[in-house]
């Protein structure tokens, strides 16, 4: 063990609850080299990104929801259908995210809604980077509600906070019951889970209740929603609760 | 997939650190990562190989501290050890736990010259 900090190169499986972000370096001598106390999250440089986003957001009182799923549960179908139910109660705009296409933003575009497509190349999720880039081309309007489709993922991005105000997870049952137990990370990280497609559940062998169970053993917080934007069903209560948010 | 993204944060990190400190090499690198940070040790360490090519990282020794993560329960209070995000309270069932660490993510120290 270093006897001048007590540092050990056998020091593992330790735990502690010591925990801050901000930085408090030291240095001194340590053998030939000198030793550079940190301390900092590895994602620092994302978080204090996300941060000035955050603030920007309140300060235009700006709603912003971070939508995130597996490829194919429906993300766009969703947006789509709640842009058509509120677009006349508060001002809207979307940034999308892909690896490839302008595909989504020009499905938002075509509801006459501003979209900014974001293509990540090889990336697997967005970062708070790019949603800084994306907000300057798009200017959203004050008291306006911004919302950002994640890369379909149910794993990379719930690890990159962007600035939202509320991460959305959604899940159709076409996924499975386990699904919040394969994925914890995405089930945990969000504030609301939207079950979408639910119209399906007649023809699936999913049990809708053991998804909800198992999304609220990973993460108790949870704001469960039912709906189906192609019939329609739970869309009601969903935008109730988005505008009412809004205008908090 | 993200352990690349992670790995290259590191690296910046670091040679941040090391730059302000007037250092032309990083001879160590100290890590601590949490059980439950949403990171696979075997990618990251995958990934930090390909990162630290041609930068002040690239003899580093790699010291990993692993956390091991701890909830309590809300319901009864008890702590314990939470080996998955799932876990219920060994005491009363409930999954009604709180993280209180092993979500961490942090460049510790580095040794430089």
């Amino acid at each position: 063990m270093c006897g001048t900090c007590g540092c050990s190169n056998h020091d593992h499986g330790h735990s502690h609850d010591h925990s801050h972000d901000h930085s408090h370096s030291h240095s001194h001598d340590h053998g030939d080299g000198t030793k550079i106390t940190i301390e900092q999250d590895i994602l620092q440089k994302n978080n204090l990104l996300a941060e000035r986003n955050r603030g920007y957001f309140e300060a235009k009182n700006i709603y912003c929801l971070n939508l995130m799923s597996s490829p194919g549960a429906g993300k766009t179908a969703l947006l789509e259908e709640t842009i058509r139910r509120i677009k006349g109660k508060s001002s809207i705009c979307v940034i999308e995210g892909d690896q490839q296409t302008n595909n989504d933003a020009d499905r938002i575009a075509a509801l006459e809604v501003e979209a900014f497509q974001v293509n990540t190349g090889t990336g697997c999720h967005l970062d708070a980077a790019m949603v800084n880039h994306a907000i300057k081309h798009l200017k959203p309007e004050e008291d306006s509600i911004l919302f950002i489709e994640n890369v379909g993922n149910l794993v990379c991005p719930a690890m990159f906070d962007l600035g939202e105000a509320k991460k959305v997870v959604i899940i159709s049952p076409t996924e499975g019951d386990d699904k919040p137990l394969k994925y914890p990370y995405m089930f945990q990280e969000a504030d609301v889970c939207i079950i979408n497609k639910i119209d399906l559940v007649p023809y699936l062998n999913t049990d809708v209740n053991k998804l909800r169970e198992n999304a609220l053993k990973v993460n108790h917080h949870l704001e469960l929603f039912d709906v189906s934007a192609t019939t329609g069903a739970g869309m009601d209560a969903w935008c109730e609760w988005l505008l009412k948010k809004n205008n908090q | 997939m993200h352990e690349l993204a992670i790995a290259q944060s590191i690296v910046q990190l670091a040679e941040q650190n090391a730059r302000e400190n007037q250092a032309q090499e990083i001879e160590e690198l100290e890590l601590e990562i949490g059980s439950l940070a949403g990171v696979e040790i075997a990618s990251l360490e995958f990934a930090l190989q390909c990162a630290v090519k041609d930068t002040m990282l690239n003899n580093a020794r790699i010291i990993r501290h692993d956390i091991r993560a701890e909830g309590r329960c809300g319901d009864c209070e008890t702590r314990f050890f939470v080996d998955t995000l799932f876990s219920p309270c060994p005491r009363c069932g409930s999954y009604a736990v709180n993280i209180l660490h092993g979500k961490e993510l942090r460049i510790k120290s580095i040794i430089v010259k």
